[in-house]
Parts: C-alpha cells; structure tokens; sequence
C-alpha cells in the first residue's frame, strides 16, 4: 500500500445533486506530503470535491484511490478510509456533549482501539500542540471560535492520519482567530502532512501550499505553484478571480 | 461641572446607596409581582376571589366536618368527607386481592425497585457499576417475587394482583420497556433502508392510530379467539403489552424529534473519524437527541402511567377498577368522592416526583453546554 505514489488520486470524477452536475471530469493527484490549496468561487465545487475523498459525498463517475484503497461501496473501504484521513469543518462540528479531552480520544478508544491512558496521553500532546491543553476538561461551548476550531485539528490528528482535509476552516471565525488557526496549519504543513485545504487565505496559501488548484463551475479551471499562480496566471476566469480577492 | 472636578484631580467611586424602600421588602415584593399594571391588579383581585370561594369550603369538607373513625357508611354524618373508607380498604386499594400472607412479597418489589430507581436514575451513586447489573436483573426479581411459585414462594396468579400494586407494576414496566423500543423504532424510521424504515413507520402509525382501550380490548377480548385451543397467555401479560405497544409507538415520535434536531455536522464529523453507524448513534447522536427529548419522554411516560387506568375497563383491578369495586359494595355506596381523592393523591405523588426528576435532570446534563 505505502508504494503506491499517491496519497489521492482522482480520475474522470463526475458528481451531481439531483440534475446539478457539480463536479466535471476531475482529474487530481495527489502525492505523498503534497499541501494543496483549493480555491474559487462559492457554488464552484471545491467543498464537495474535498467531501468525495472520505465519501461524506458519494460520487457518481470515475474512481477514487485514497492511500492506495480504491473508494467503492464497500463499506470496509470506506471505514478504512475515513480512519486515515482526517477532516476539519467550517463549523467545527465538535461533540457539544463531550470534554474537548473525551473529542479527541473517542475515536481512537473505539476505533483505532487505543486503551484510555494511551489515548489520554496523545490527545493531550496533540492539545499540546495547538496551544490549549489547559482546555481540556472543559465543552466545547465554553471555548472561542478559534479554541474550537483547534480542538477540532486536534480531535482529526488523534487518528494519526495520513491526509488531512480543511474545508474552510477559517471561514466561520472573527478575523483575530484566524491567525492561532492558521498558525497550527502552518506548523502541521511543515510537519510533512499530506494537506488539502478549500480557503481563501491567500497569504497561507503561498506560505505553505506546494500546489494552488482553482475551480469553477465543477471543473478544476488552472493549477499551478503559488508563485506562478499568483503572478503569472494564464487563464481569463483565474485573473478575474484573483482581482477581485487580491483587490483590497 | 462636578465629575470634571472630580476626574481631574483624584478619582474615587461613589458611596452606594441602599435601593429605596418602594423597591425591596414586602411591599416591594407585592408591587413587583402582584400589583405592577392595571390588568395585574385585576388578575390577583380575582385569584384572591377563587380562593376565598374554594379553598375554605374544601378544607370544611376534607378536614373540619370531616369524619375519621368509623367502620362502615353508617357512622359517617356525611356533613364532611367520609374516610373511614380509606381507612378501612386501604390494603385493597394497595394491594388488591394480593393475599394478605404475601403481601411482604410486594412491599420486598417496592423497596427494591427504589433501590433499582436510585442506581439506574442518579449517575454519582456510589458502586453504580454494580449497581446497574441489579437494574437489569431487577425486572426478573420483582416478577419472580410478584408471580412466586418457585423455592417455596406460593404462586400468585395476576388476576389477585390489584391496586397500586398492579398500577406500578404496569407503569414501570411500560415505561422501561417503551423507551428502548422507542428508539430502536425511531432510528429505524430515518433509517436508509426503505423495509425498515416503512415497517417502523407502519407500526407507529397503526399504534398511534388507535385509542389504547381498543388495543386493551384486542388484547383482552380477541386475542384468545386466535390462539390455538389451550394455549393461554396470562391476563395481565396480555394487557402489560398492549400498554407497552402503545407507549412505544408515542416514545418513537417524541425520540425522532430530538434525533431530528441534531445537526447534521455531527454525523459528518462522527462519520470522517470513522465512527460506524452504531457507535455514531450511541455515542454521538442519541445522547444528544435523548437530552433534547427529556420533557418528551417524560411527558409520555406520565402519560402512559396514568393511562393504566384504563385497564379497569377490561376487568383488571388497578387503583381505579378497586374504586370502583369498593363503591359497588353496599356497605360503602356513594363514596366515590373520598377514593377518587386518595387515589389522586397517590397518583400526583408518583408523576410530580416524574416531573422532577426530569427538571433536576435536563438541569444536571446542561451543565458545561451553554454557550
């Protein structure tokens, strides 16, 4: 499994919801370690594209291969591969019920199978690491925007995953807690992870993504390296686009 | 100007000052909540009224003219209440026709079932671990007990269980066996497969689409029409179901409710940590849904233990088929006032406690969650 070079590949995907058809022919690899930012405009398809991936949304055409599994109706498939790839939402979607320690040890008591003390101890150095183990023993609605939102990174790294999705993570938050969310990005981006993130953090874009994809309208329209991306953009829908967001 | 002086050289918080007196004591009190507008006013003028008109003569009845000693209708002077009556049947009216040797067995069920009640209902009781093994064993030690006919106990068949007893015995075992199928048929109404999910439909709006008496009758009067000759379901096994049925039916809707209200984030989230649908549901969802649902499920089961009444129409003798089986002896005749009431009393002690549980509860669960 671990020779095979992608971490995701995507061919000839084709997705609709009812006669909608939001996703076009996508075509997509993605190697080990890669950081890829998506963006575009709203309705373009980028949240479902990243959705199909752990199958949150079912695709239609074409085949999915995640970590070397091949994303079918099987559900065994589709437990293996959501066990390896961990998401963060727009709006957290933390367990309001649940300590922010008993978030992130849930799924690996009952999944990965983990015995407590261990699962305790990892949750806590993953709390550790996005700054807020003081936290732990309280809900989640005791906690900021940004405190949940980093929870929730925390909550996905405690399944020591291979491929970590964001799907507009930071779109839900007052503009002073995005900076301590993008900070855990970044560093969890240096650590070598496999990242696909749908933002439009463009300044976290160039810091950190190896690969910027654009789409519009289902179909990935250009992707390039930040720089070029950014700078040299070639085509027409992809200039507009970067105007209007780069404007001010 | 003053606070100009005042910031500009040193500056010192005002002294406070007592709130005055039209806002604090009594009449303070009376002005905020009994008097603060016209139609105020008007409501507590009239309250005061309805009491006055109300109160002292049920007090004259139940207490002053009230007759307390007595052994039959005769020495009642029937100015007042008349509760020899109660006093002189209340084992009836407790145990029905239970027989009087055995009725240890049925006051051993009760302490029991409070024992049941305090480890299944209050998570900081000590040796709660333990303690919910006997809640799971207790159904079959309170009917082993109630039934007997083994280890020496003599066999009480259920036609001679009665009163309170019986009324009890219905409303537990409703409402402990109503909310877990009611949430393996709420769950399986939104399930994703369509036979199950038509099925758990189909019964829940059959059940709801009956009053209980025709169920209790169907029970009761029918069911021993399709049954094989000789084969005989006990009495009140027959009209224990039909209640639980019925209870079900009602707990399903009032789970689906709060199983409606979850987001759908959280199944997303459970689901990308790769929780499967049974641990997304136990740990996830239905803690969740089941906290929304508490006055719900509350609300049902009061319901349904004061539904039980209805099995006196089919010949079982809860509190309320002994009433009136008291009433039709002639000794006793026309004093249904003075059973109904004590009966009342028995019945607002249990679903008041009900009702409280489930504030202390929603109150206990909210703890941490507000936002």
């Amino acid at each position: 499994m671990n020779d095979q070079p992608f971490a995701v590949e995507m061919r000839g995907v084709n997705k609709w919801f009812g006669t909608f058809h939001v996703l076009k022919d996508i075509d997509l690899q993605v190697a080990r370690g890669e950081r890829i930012v998506i963006c575009g405009p709203s309705g373009s398809g980028k949240s479902t594209l990243v959705r199909c991936i752990n199958r949150l949304e079912e695709h239609q055409e074409g085949d999915i291969v995640v970590d070397g599994i091949a994303l079918t109706n099987d559900l065994k498939n589709i437990d293996q591969i959501r066990s390896e790839v961990g998401m963060v939402f727009q709006s957290f979607n933390l367990f309001p019920h649940l300590t922010v320690l008993e978030n992130c040890t849930l799924a690996p008591i009952w999944v990965r199978k983990l015995p407590k003390m261990e699962a305790d101890k990892l949750a806590m150095s993953l709390l550790e690491r996005v700054k807020i183990p003081e936290q732990a023993e309280k809900y989640p609605g005791q906690l900021s925007g940004g405190q949940q939102q980093r929870v929730a990174i925390a909550r996905a790294l405690a399944m020591q995953p291979r491929i970590m999705l964001f799907d507009e993570p930071t779109s839900a938050l007052d503009p002073e807690m995005i900076k301590e969310v993008l900070d855990v990005m970044v560093d969890l981006a240096e650590s070598g992870m496999t990242m696909l993130c749908v933002t439009h953090e463009m300044g976290f874009a160039r810091q950190v993504a190896d690969r910027i994809i654009f789409m519009d309208e289902g179909e990935i329209v250009e992707q390039n390296a930040p720089e070029e991306f950014f700078n040299n953009p070639q085509n027409d829908r992809t200039k507009l686009f970067l105007s209007q967001i780069l404007a001010h | 100007m003053d606070d100009q002086t005042r910031s500009a050289s040193q500056w010192a918080p005002k002294e406070s000052r007592p709130p005055p007196v039209s806002a604090t004591g009594i009449a303070g009190w009376l002005r905020a909540n009994l008097f603060s507008s016209w139609l105020n006013t008007g409501l507590t003028l009239l309250s005061l009224l309805l009491i006055y008109y109300s109160v002292p003569p049920f007090l004259d009845w139940a207490i002053l003219s009230a007759t307390f000693e007595g052994a039959s209708r005769e020495d009642c002077d029937m100015a007042g209440a008349c509760w020899p009556i109660v006093g002189v049947r209340w084992k009836q009216l407790i145990y029905g026709f239970y027989p009087e040797v055995e009725h240890w067995r049925a006051v051993l069920a009760f302490a029991l079932l409070l024992v049941a009640l305090y480890f299944g209902l209050y998570d900081k009781a000590p040796g709660r671990k333990y303690g919910l093994w006997f809640v799971c064993a207790y159904p079959f030690i309170a009917y082993g007990l109630l039934y007997g006919g083994f280890g020496g106990l003599e066999y009480v068949e259920s036609p001679k269980w009665g009163g309170l007893l019986l009324t009890l015995a219905m409303g537990v075992t409703g409402i402990a066996v109503s909310i877990p199928f009611g949430i393996v048929l709420a769950l399986g109404r939104r399930s994703d497969l369509p036979a199950i999910s038509m099925l758990c439909a189909v019964f829940i709006e059959f059940i709801r689409g009956v009053p209980l008496v025709t169920l209790l009758f169907f029970g009761n009067v029918m069911l021993p029409l399709f049954l094989p000759e000789g084969m005989n379901i006990d009495n009140y096994l027959r009209v224990v179901i039909a209640v639980c049925l019925f209870a079900s039916a009602y707990m399903a809707e009032v789970i689906r409710g709060g199983l409606q209200a979850i987001p759908k984030g959280q199944y997303e989230a459970a689901a990308a940590l790769g929780l499967g649908y049974w641990r997304m549901m136990a740990f996830i969802i239905l803690p969740q849904a089941l906290r929304i649902s508490i006055p719900g499920i509350v609300n049902t089961s009061i319901g349904l233990y004061k539904d039980t009444t209805l099995v006196s129409l089919v010949g079982l003798f809860d509190l309320l088929g002994m009433a009136r089986a008291i009433n039709a002896d002639a000794k006793w005749m026309g004093l249904e006032i003075e059973l109904y009431a004590f009966i009342a009393i028995l019945f607002f002690i249990t679903c008041f406690a009900m009702s409280r549980y489930s504030l202390w509860l929603e109150q206990r669960l909210a703890r941490g969650e507000r936002r």
